[in-house]
């Protein structure tokens, strides 16, 4: 009897610790799940593009040390899209049918990001937005949503429109590249002019590829704005703020800047230094106490360490966090749905309001934040080549929205940059 | 609006960024337009150029100019290696003709970008002297420094390659070798070795071309791309192989850009160059100072 309640005792032991060993197994075996993406890591919106993907990656390495989602662990599948609107719609279909990814993030950028709206509206897909700017507004997608604070389309212009205006502003000069993101900014800034009775003085879209920006500040200088609104993208960024220190402005502009890209970047801000000084422009975060708080105070402790081993912008401010952020919604999204079911995470990231470390984050219906977060910031004392001022607070005022506000503006511009 | 005020300041400005194309586009004129090799990667080098002077002046406080002249020596030696490989693997079998040649220097062009991505970063990058971020003032009218110094160099770089053309022995037997190759072959010199050492000539020029590239605006990795139209249009729109057109054909593309984006919009710059280019070809095939054949 005693013989063989041991070898039962042994029996059911054996299958018992099988049982739990295959549970186990297949646990650990479970796929993980796959998130695609394609990321500019070559070409001119590189400088973001590699910053917004360590955001990320530091998401996946924080939700992966708490066990994944949903029990498996997750996995990033990243293409470089050379900041191509050209090589997106082939990367997503690869991602999609080759690689058979679970969700999609966008890549960073209007630009990249504006072919892929018709695909995943067509197949019905989820897909996390990356800093894009109104590329659902023609396309009504309602499985879309922008990690961006823009808000409202007209929210960006109008804010620094506004605060020009309350300068003495009268007239405005439009300065924009030639290039999809550029013109959606454009547009607004039109109609928002328009609407404020501000006559536009100056309009003009530069080609991509403008490598001299002389002739083009002259003939604005010319036009003599009060308020100059320019939409320019990374590589023209420096070239015309250059040019304004050598050609100048003219003593009657109110405020210069709005929607300079590039201007959010650690190693463009460090070459531009002094430079930068009076200019004003939207950004989405700074280390202003208003925005400080403990979630970004143990991101940046991860980025600054791991930015300097990827060799990516070593402030981050501009993206990395909102790439977290796009992290923590999905995070939060698939614990309360239970599963990836595309429809269910679309339907509860529209109806709830997610928290992340930028702050909480509610949608409207076209995928877009309900409220604008896009900051207003002045460039105040900045000195040559030092990237440790702009950890600072002081260095970039934010003006704009109220509740965030650290100071007022400095006006006229060329009283602002002394 | 129109004003002469304008127009004038458009003309000097273009004037200025002229020479600066003309800069950056005469290694090109050497080695596209006297030994006929499809250096799509001239704009790549270019841009490594820049990338090293970048770390002579960040690291070591040397002048950007004076360091695209400590670097041409090294240019040197990788056009002599440059020109090596592709005569090995492209000229010497005769498939160096259409699409495949120009394949290669894509491919070196693709490499020296992701070289520069792994080394830099995909940043931006600029350099400091006294001259760049000032202007000159006369009356209503500022003229960056920065272009000037570009003025100055171009007109230098072109005198000196034309003369070294023209007058040494050694640019007469290019100049013979972009005529008729068989003719020297059968004169007992070896044209490979003139054509190797006038591409190391080609590569050698660009030290002080990316000087002027990274003094006249920052560079990033990819910036090359921007400049394979500009500098192609430039070359043949002189006239394949000729100097002082090189300069003439850059100043006139220049002047063109800068009074279209001073006083027509920014958005038909392009259009008007390569209008221009085109032109120019119907009018005289052979370009503006091309001998015709």
């Amino acid at each position: 009897m005693e013989r063989r309640t041991l070898l039962g005792g042994t029996i059911a032991t054996a299958v018992l610790g099988l049982t739990f060993g295959l549970t186990s197994a297949a646990l650990a075996q479970q796929p993980p799940i796959k998130i695609g993406m394609s990321m500019a890591q070559t070409g001119g919106l590189a400088g973001g593009g590699k910053a917004s993907q360590l955001g990320i990656e530091i998401w996946r390495d924080d939700v992966n040390a708490k066990g994944g989602l949903l029990g498996r662990k997750v996995e990033l599948i990243v293409y470089d899209d050379k900041s191509s609107a050209s090589e997106t719609p082939a990367i997503y279909s690869k991602l999609l049918d080759v690689d058979k990814v679970d969700i999609l993030f966008a890549p960073y950028a209007t630009v990249p990001t504006a072919p892929l709206m018709p695909m995943v509206k067509q197949r019905g897909l989820l897909l996390m937005g990356n800093f894009s700017f109104q590329v659902n507004s023609k396309v009504g997608h309602d499985m879309w949503f922008n990690n961006a604070p823009w808000g409202p389309a007209d929210s960006w212009a109008a804010s620094f429109l506004e605060l020009g205006q309350k300068a003495g502003g009268k007239t405005v000069a439009l300065l924009s590249a030639d290039q999809e993101f550029a013109q959606n900014l454009a547009v607004t800034a039109r109609d928002v002019a328009k609407r404020m009775n501000m006559p536009v003085v100056f309009d003009q879209a530069y080609p991509p590829n403008t490598v001299e920006f002389s002739s083009i500040l002259r003939a604005l200088k010319a036009a003599k704005p009060d308020i100059v609104y320019v939409a320019s993208y990374p590589p023209d960024s420096a070239g015309i703020l250059r040019a304004v220190n050598e050609i100048g402005i003219g003593d009657n502009v109110k405020i210069f800047g709005g929607g300079m890209v590039g201007l959010q970047f650690g190693a463009v801000m460090e070459n531009l230094g002094s430079l930068l000084n009076g200019v004003v422009n939207y950004n989405t975060w700074l280390p202003e106490p208003s925005m400080i708080n403990e979630g970004t105070k143990a991101f940046f402790e991860k980025y600054t360490k791991r930015a300097i081993e990827a060799k990516v912008d070593p402030l981050g401010y501009y993206l990395a966090p909102f790439g977290y952020a796009s992290g923590e919604m999905l995070e939060q999204a698939v614990k309360a749905v239970g599963s990836l079911d595309q429809k269910a995470l679309a339907k509860y990231l529209r109806e709830n309001e997610h928290k992340t470390i930028v702050g909480p984050i509610s949608f409207s219906a076209d995928g877009e934040r309900k409220e604008s977060a896009t900051l207003q910031a002045q460039f105040r004392g900045v000195v040559d080549k030092n990237i440790d001022q702009f950890r600072k607070p002081g260095t970039q005022v934010i003006l704009f929205p109220e509740k965030m506000k650290s100071g007022d503006l400095i006006s006229p511009f060329e009283a602002a940059r002394k | 609006m129109f004003s002469f005020d304008l127009l004038l300041d458009a003309v000097v400005l273009g004037v200025l960024l002229g020479c600066f194309y003309a800069a950056v586009s005469l290694g090109l004129s050497v080695a596209f337009g006297l030994l006929d090799v499809p250096h799509v990667a001239h704009p790549a080098f270019l841009v490594l150029a820049s990338y090293a002077v970048y770390v002579l002046n960040e690291h070591y406080g040397i002048d950007p100019l004076l360091a695209g002249l400590l670097i041409t020596p090294f240019l040197f030696v990788l056009g002599l290696a440059a020109y090596r490989l592709y005569y090995e693997t492209f000229e010497k079998r005769g498939s160096d003709a259409g699409v495949r040649g120009i394949a290669f220097f894509f491919g070196i062009a693709f490499i020296i970008e992701v070289l520069i991505i792994l080394q830099f970063g995909v940043d931006q990058r600029s350099v400091t002297a006294t001259y760049i971020g000032k202007a000159w003032r006369i009356g209503d009218m500022r003229i960056p420094f920065r272009l000037l110094v570009a003025f100055a160099v171009a007109a230098g770089l072109t005198i000196l390659l034309a003369l070294y053309l023209s007058k040494t022995f050694m640019g007469r037997a290019i100049r013979a070798v972009a005529q008729d190759q068989e003719a020297l072959r059968l004169m007992g010199a070896n044209p490979i070795r003139i054509k190797q050492w006038a591409f190391g000539i080609a590569t050698a020029v660009l030290g002080i071309s990316g000087a002027l590239l990274i003094i006249v605006a920052p560079v990033d990795p990819t910036l090359d791309r921007a400049y394979i139209g500009r500098t192609f249009c430039v070359v043949v729109m002189a006239g394949l192989g000729s100097m002082t057109g090189t300069l003439v054909a850059a100043i006139i593309l220049g002047v063109a850009e800068s009074i279209v984006l001073t006083l027509f919009g920014a958005s038909w710059a392009p259009a008007i160059s390569f209008a221009m280019l085109l032109g120019v070809l119907a009018v005289r095939p052979q370009g503006l100072f091309g001998r015709r054949s």
